[in-house]
């Protein structure tokens, strides 16, 4: 090898690339977008789309631009007159035996073989032969259906079954065009990231069965966030509806997608996380404040935290302070750990914080994504909690109230039945002489507390979370919170000012800085700098 | 230009000063009157003269009697909207929201749904129209790529004691029939009567 770097010229703009790139990276580097389906930069190259032919000087004849290693003095042209003509011959090839049964395509829309339609299409069929007929709406997986006449074999799907999840599920059978995508006999493409095929289908052939007509993407907005389903705080796109809320079924999350980030996620999300938001808008929510052995009205956050209050204070004058344990949830944000230490710790001098739980028998880390710890924030919460809780351990926290010395409990967004059966949480909490929960699900361990207060799943409120390698990532606030929900910190800020104790700023980036002085791993980091680096949406598709 | 025309046109009827006859009051009264009168006793005779069949149409008598009487409506008039079957009688509509999208009233709700039958992959589990909203500009048949919806039912008294009642549902549109089409005879008496 020369150089460690090559210059080249492209569309008369001169760029320098590491030696080895090739020139579709070169082009985007510039902003410039060569239309291509079958090439993706985590994938191995297959270069049998040739739809990102361009003109090459000294070449003979049009070059694809995704297998062509960019050199020295290169002159590259991808908008002259050859590669136009070349790139609308190529996509009238791919459209010979499309059906164009966009109405009824869920891709229609993000469909590139719409948009490179638009741009470089042919708009009058030259064509006269009938369409070679193939299988339609075939399910190839529990998440994944297939049309094989909308696949224009660009075999993105079948390297990332053999080389991201390698599974090797899927393959491309027959010739000529009968070449028909399909799984291997008697095996179905159920890995745990089937989903990113659906997102790696540049066309409608690949769909998701779980979006399926639930609503037209040209109807749903997207904001950038972080996956909450384990550890790794994949970074993802949310896509929600705020306006025709007739379509998905009256939710405003309609679905996730993976949003490119090379520290943490690649290109991909599981499906695990993929399919998470199901729970976030689900009939559990809980959207009033709560007394349950109430009337079942709604008392309004000022009258119910003004009970709370009473009844806090008059067990702790009772009982002692020692008889209270939280149990924090691993999945708040870093905000809204700091915040309930400085209510509970600092505050009310509660020493028993735990949030710590085994992962199940079937959670195990795999050497892709999936994290066998399934709170998005573990990590931040060994940094707040950790130095001064005298009880981490979840199991500690119940092992106490069976032997009677803790009465009380405040449960901080965490359904405990999972872990520990819901027989036994609801036993031990009818031991119990105030019981507190707030967050954002009724499940069996809310019902069997006494005061409920809603609030919001991570799509309703900002802050930011930490992954198990220790990076702090920056989440928005995607849509309002549901009913009478308010984020975590706010909730605690009114606790607290019931209490009458330190008052709490609800405002997450001031409360970052105030976490930032005090924790270590925290240190120097600013939330300005963190919105910064939560990286927008990518104008250029992969 | 034609603004400021405008403008000042208006600005000059504002201006505009009664003359001395007119001050006076009670000549401008009995003309009036006359106005009145003349249309009176000119519509109650002529369409005497009209109901007994002795003449069918004339000048002073423009008023058409709705509902007995009615206008007969131009061949290309958008009327209340009706979907179109298909030969097997499944609504020809997939649900691909286009018209929906399309339009500037937002008064199409489509839900869609897995199709019932084999050739039928996607199809409107309920499609309503809010007929309080609509607008009748058309866009919603222009933007069909199925030709499943038109608005050629002739009927254009749309009415509801409520605004739900506005709104018509997928069964009501499907059960709409398109109006009759016109002989070349009425058509040529159409053309004659709307160039009159």
């Amino acid at each position: 090898m020369g150089s460690a770097t090559v210059k080249l010229t492209i569309d008369g703009r001169e760029v320098e690339v590491p030696s080895g790139t090739r020139v579709i990276e070169a082009a985007k580097k510039l902003g410039i977008e060569i239309p291509h389906y079958c090439y993706h930069p985590a994938l191995s190259i297959a270069g049998s789309c040739r739809m990102c032919l361009v003109e090459i000087e000294k070449f003979p004849k049009p070059a694809i631009s995704c297998h062509t290693v960019a050199a020295d003095g290169m002159v590259v042209h991808t908008d002259s007159g050859v590669a136009k003509q070349a790139r609308a011959a190529m996509l009238e090839f791919l459209l010979a035996n499309h059906p164009l049964d966009c109405p009824i395509c869920d891709q229609a829309g993000e469909c590139k073989l719409q948009q490179y339609y638009m741009t470089v299409g042919q708009y009058d069929s030259a064509l006269l032969d009938n369409k070679v007929k193939k299988s339609k709406a075939k399910i190839i997986g529990p998440h994944v259906m297939l049309d094989s006449e909308r696949c224009i074999l660009c075999s993105r799907c079948v390297r990332f079954t053999d080389e991201i999840s390698k599974s090797h599920e899927l393959g491309i059978f027959n010739r000529g065009d009968h070449s028909e995508l399909s799984n291997y006999p008697g095996m179905s493409l159920d890995n745990p990231y089937s989903g990113n095929v659906v997102d790696i289908c540049p066309v409608g052939a690949l769909t998701d069965r779980d979006f399926r007509f639930k609503v037209r993407v040209w109807y749903l907005d997207s904001a950038p966030s972080i996956c909450h389903g384990c550890a790794r705080g994949c970074n993802i796109r949310v896509d929600y509806l705020t306006r025709r809320l007739h379509h998905n079924d009256g939710k405003r999350i309609a679905r996730f997608k993976p949003r490119f980030n090379p520290e943490v996620n690649g290109h991909w999300i599981c499906d695990a996380g993929r399919y998470s938001y199901k729970t976030l808008e689900d009939e559990d929510r809980l959207y009033n404040p709560r007394v349950t052995d109430g009337n079942g009205d709604n008392p309004g956050w000022n009258a119910i935290t003004g009970r709370i209050a009473d009844a806090l204070s008059s067990h702790i004058s009772e009982y002692g302070v020692g008889s209270v344990a939280v149990i924090a949830s691993a999945s708040m944000t870093n905000e809204e750990m700091w915040a309930a230490r400085q209510l509970f710790y600092d505050g009310l001098k509660i020493e028993k914080i735990a949030w710590r739980i085994p992962p199940g028998p079937d959670d195990i880390d795999d050497d892709l994504l999936i994290r066998a710890d399934k709170n998005a924030n573990t990590f931040g919460a060994e940094q707040i909690f950790g130095p001064m809780t005298h009880a981490a351990d979840v199991q500690q926290v119940l092992d106490k109230i069976a032997e009677g010395k803790i009465k009380a409990w405040i449960v901080l967004d965490r359904d405990l039945s999972p872990a520990f059966g819901e027989e036994k949480i609801r036993k031990l909490t009818g031991g119990l002489k105030f019981s507190l929960y707030a967050g954002s699900h009724l499940h069996a361990t809310s019902r069997s507390c006494r005061f409920l207060l809603p609030t919001a799943v991570f799509t309703e409120k900002e802050g930011t979370i930490t992954n198990f390698s220790g990076r702090v990532q920056y989440f928005p606030l995607v849509v309002p919170p549901l009913g009478d929900a308010l984020p975590m910190l706010e909730a605690l800020s009114r606790l607290s000012a019931a209490l009458k104790l330190e008052p709490i700023s609800t405002d997450p980036g001031a409360v970052f800085t105030a976490l930032a002085g005090d924790i270590a791993h925290f240190k120097g980091t600013s939330y300005a700098e963190l919105i910064k680096r939560w990286a927008p949406i990518s104008k250029i598709p992969s | 230009m034609a603004v400021q025309n405008i403008i000042k046109v208006a600005a000059r009827r504002r201006e505009a000063t009664l003359g001395f006859w007119e001050r006076v009051y009670i000549f401008e009264v009995v003309r009036g009157l006359w106005i009145t009168t003349e249309h009176f006793v000119g519509n109650l005779y002529y369409h005497i003269l009209k109901l007994f069949g002795i003449i069918k149409v004339h000048p002073l008598t423009p008023t058409i009697q709705y509902p007995e009487e009615q206008r007969t409506l131009a061949p290309r008039l958008r009327t209340l909207h009706r979907l179109v079957r298909r030969e097997d009688g499944s609504p020809r509509c997939v649900a691909c929201m286009m018209c929906e999208t399309v339009c500037p009233a937002l008064c199409i709700k489509i839900v869609a749904a897995e199709g019932d039958k084999p050739q039928i992959e996607k199809r409107p589990k309920s499609f309503d129209i809010d007929m309080g909203r609509c607008i009748f500009c058309g866009y919603c048949v222009e933007a069909c790529p199925e030709d499943a919806i038109r608005m050629d039912t002739g009927i254009l008294d749309i009415a509801a004691y409520s605004r739900e009642g506005m709104v018509l549902d997928i069964d009501t549109l499907l059960s709409l029939q398109p109006a009759q089409r016109r002989t070349d005879k009425e058509v040529d008496e159409l053309q004659r009567r709307l160039l009159q």
